[in-house]
């Protein structure tokens, strides 16, 4: 069973969400990044890691400027996977998701990623601007490799496409809660977010589904009946407060994940 | 990879959006997934509907001022001894820029559409004036991303756009220029796409946008075929149709109607930006060399780092400081239909001074790049080789640029 499945099958016996984080490869720094993934492990179930590109589409703000931070310190696409090996060296169980724009495994060349991938200890794959059916092939290639690619739900998803995406998924499936970039204000009701939510799921129970996009400590609660629950933007926030103020981000991040975690459990 | 004939370019892609197969596609998130079909489908039906063309045709006549003249630049032939130069003044159209065009079709759309809302972006600032002011003629609320670098630069249009009563919302990531806008313009798009129409100003972006934005400049080379046929009887035997190209939507239009000449006798050349003379920055990546990679929802010739990242450009010319293209465009270098090549920022001044001098047009900064070309490969030619240029956009807007760099 992939480290991934294995953590849904944990916090369903737990009888709650798993939670899912999200910081970026490289903030503030590459040694900063990685004592963030250490430190925030012991409250997440799974760790999303993003890889910065600097024309990012679909994100926000808080993730746009912690990508710059990242670029501007000079992050590489090799740093990013020496980042999830040095993370697996520690926490050889902890699921690890990249997550990214395709032009970056466009120029890396589609089969040496997965296989770079593979190799450092990747469990899963989202790819913000490859969608479903175009990203078929991609998803396939790494299936044979055990990386999970996951495929994403938003609002404006049909039923039947829906139904067409769930059907090709692997472990797990995407829900963005609302139309917005990362981190948008929610501005639809958590019950709402909930009600879409259990429609999906009734597409196939035994799919792993997470809902992210805008959730922070306030929200997290009313989303528990969720398999899972994804939090970025609000860590990305709270890095870049931390060096506002000149406090130790990892510190305020831990503080934060053990928080939310606490609203769940 | 092959041109075909008789089927439009923007037509000629596969099933996944591909032009030659690679250039182009919808690299878009899923939430853009149902608006870009829905914008498709509607796409799709209004161009094979009577009525619908009917009210394009009248708007493009009426309100925007179709046909633009073509006109001998007799003075500037005389001086270079060599091939008649030519230009279609497009720069006559209403808002003085072809990006009236695509302005004025996606109002149109976005009425049919029923949505209320518009954005768009822009980098010269005239893709920003044309759909504030068409959003006024059409009733529209309009909210348009500019890079704050352009802003300041392009400040005559950024007035008009004001007085048209269209929002600016100024972007401060990245380089502040056109490709921030556009990524900007997107994620807002992502996030009020029920309720709001996106107008992506060039043949960028995923696949139906690249082809709304063609089919409507098209309009230019309708007009120029019949135009030239009345001048000189027939389509003569040597033409080169020259055109900048930033984004590549005037370029597009320009040469629509002539991509299935033969280019001996219809050579089709596009002048992009080469940047400031000796930086190694710079808007060109058909003539450059650039690597394909994936921008704004298309794959392309991008200026990008080894790692895909995008590169800074820099450019004189706001229009063209875009470091992608459009992958029409990419198909047409690869299928060797059309040539890019580059001019420097100086190098487009210098026409621009020259045509200054001896013609009573006013080309921006944008068709001065083509002017430039023009001037360039003219006296080596025959005087039966006609050359035209498509002087699409008015130097108005530049008048701060001009000023500080020729000191009037």
């Amino acid at each position: 069973m992939s480290l991934i499945n294995q953590a849904f099958k944990k916090t369903k016996k737990e009888n709650r969400p798993a939670l899912l984080t999200y910081t970026v490869a490289g903030d503030n720094n590459k040694k900063k990044s990685l004592e963030i993934l250490n430190s925030i492990s012991r409250y997440a179930d799974i760790c999303e890691i993003g890889f910065p590109h600097n024309t990012p589409i679909a994100d926000g703000g808080q993730i746009q400027s912690s990508a710059y931070r990242a670029l501007k310190n000079g992050l590489k696409i090799k740093d990013v996977f020496s980042l999830v090996k040095n993370f697996k060296k520690i926490s050889k169980n902890k699921p690890v998701i990249l997550m990214g724009y395709y032009n970056m495994i466009y120029q890396y060349g589609d089969d040496n990623f997965i296989k770079i991938c593979n190799k450092v200890g990747v469990d899963g794959l989202i790819v913000v601007d490859l969608p479903y059916p175009e990203n078929k092939f991609f998803a396939k290639k790494c299936k044979k490799k055990n990386i999970c690619f996951i495929q994403l739900i938003s609002p404006t998803t049909s039923k039947k496409r829906m139904k067409k995406i769930i059907q090709d998924s692997h472990d797990m499936v995407y829900y963005i809660s609302m139309l917005s970039t990362t981190g948008g204000k929610l501005k639809v009701s958590p019950n709402k977010i909930i009600d879409r939510y259990l429609k999906i799921k009734n597409i196939n129970k035994s799919k792993n589904i997470v809902i992210g996009f805008g959730i922070t400590d306030k929200t997290i609660y009313s989303l528990k009946k969720a398999d899972g629950i994804v939090v970025g933007s609000a860590l990305c926030k709270e890095i870049s407060k931390s060096l506002e103020k000149r406090q130790n981000p990892v510190t305020n991040v831990t503080k934060i994940v053990k928080k939310l975690r606490e609203k769940i459990s | 990879m092959k041109l075909k004939k008789k089927i439009p370019l923007i037509d000629q892609h596969n099933k996944s959006g591909f032009w030659g197969g690679k250039f182009g596609g919808s690299y878009i998130p899923e939430t853009l997934k149902k608006p870009v079909e829905d914008l498709t489908n509607l796409f799709e039906k209004l161009r094979n509907d009577k009525k619908f063309l009917k009210e394009r045709d009248y708007y493009f006549k009426n309100y925007i001022g179709s046909p633009t003249s073509f006109i001998k630049l007799q003075n500037l032939t005389n001086h270079l001894k060599g091939a008649q130069i030519w230009a279609k003044m497009v720069s006559e159209a209403n808002g003085g820029a072809h990006k009236i065009y695509g302005a004025t079709v996606h109002c149109l759309l976005a009425k049919r559409a029923g949505k209320k809302y518009i954005v768009g972006d822009t980098g010269a600032g005239y893709a920003g004036k044309m759909l504030s002011m068409a959003a006024k003629k059409f009733g529209l609320k309009c909210k348009i991303f500019m890079g704050a670098k352009d802003i300041k630069r392009q400040r005559p249009n950024v007035i008009a756009m004001k007085k048209n009563g269209a929002e600016i919302v100024p972007v401060y990531s990245g380089s502040q220029t056109l490709v921030d806008a556009v990524s900007e313009c997107m994620r807002y798009w992502v996030s009020n796409c029920d309720t709001t129409h996106m107008c992506v100003g060039s043949t960028v972006g995923p696949n139906i946008f690249v082809k709304i934005c063609g089919w409507s400049t098209a309009q230019i080379s309708k007009e120029l075929k019949l135009q030239v046929k009345s001048e000189f009887k027939k389509i003569p035997k040597k033409i080169k149709l020259i055109n900048c190209v930033g984004g590549g939507s005037s370029a597009y239009g320009f040469w629509s109607e002539f991509i299935d000449y033969n280019k001996k006798q219809v050579e089709l050349i596009g002048v992009e930006a080469g940047g400031p003379e000796g930086s190694k920055l710079h808007a060109a990546p058909l003539s450059r060399g650039a690597k394909i990679g994936i921008l704004h929802g298309a794959a392309s010739y991008v200026c990008q780092s080894s790692e895909g990242q995008i590169n800074e450009t820099e450019s004189i010319s706001a229009g063209l400081d875009y470091p992608g293209v459009s992958p029409m465009h990419c198909f047409l270098k690869d299928t060797k239909r059309a040539k890019y090549v580059s001019a420097t920022d100086e190098e487009a001044l210098k026409a621009y001074v020259l045509i200054k001098k001896f013609e009573k047009i006013n080309p921006s900064l944008e068709p001065s790049h083509a002017f430039s070309e023009a001037i360039k490969i003219a006296p080596k030619l025959s005087k039966d080789t006609i050359i035209i240029v498509n002087s699409c956009g008015d130097a108005k807007k530049d008048k701060d640029i001009l000023k500080a760099k020729l000191g009037k």
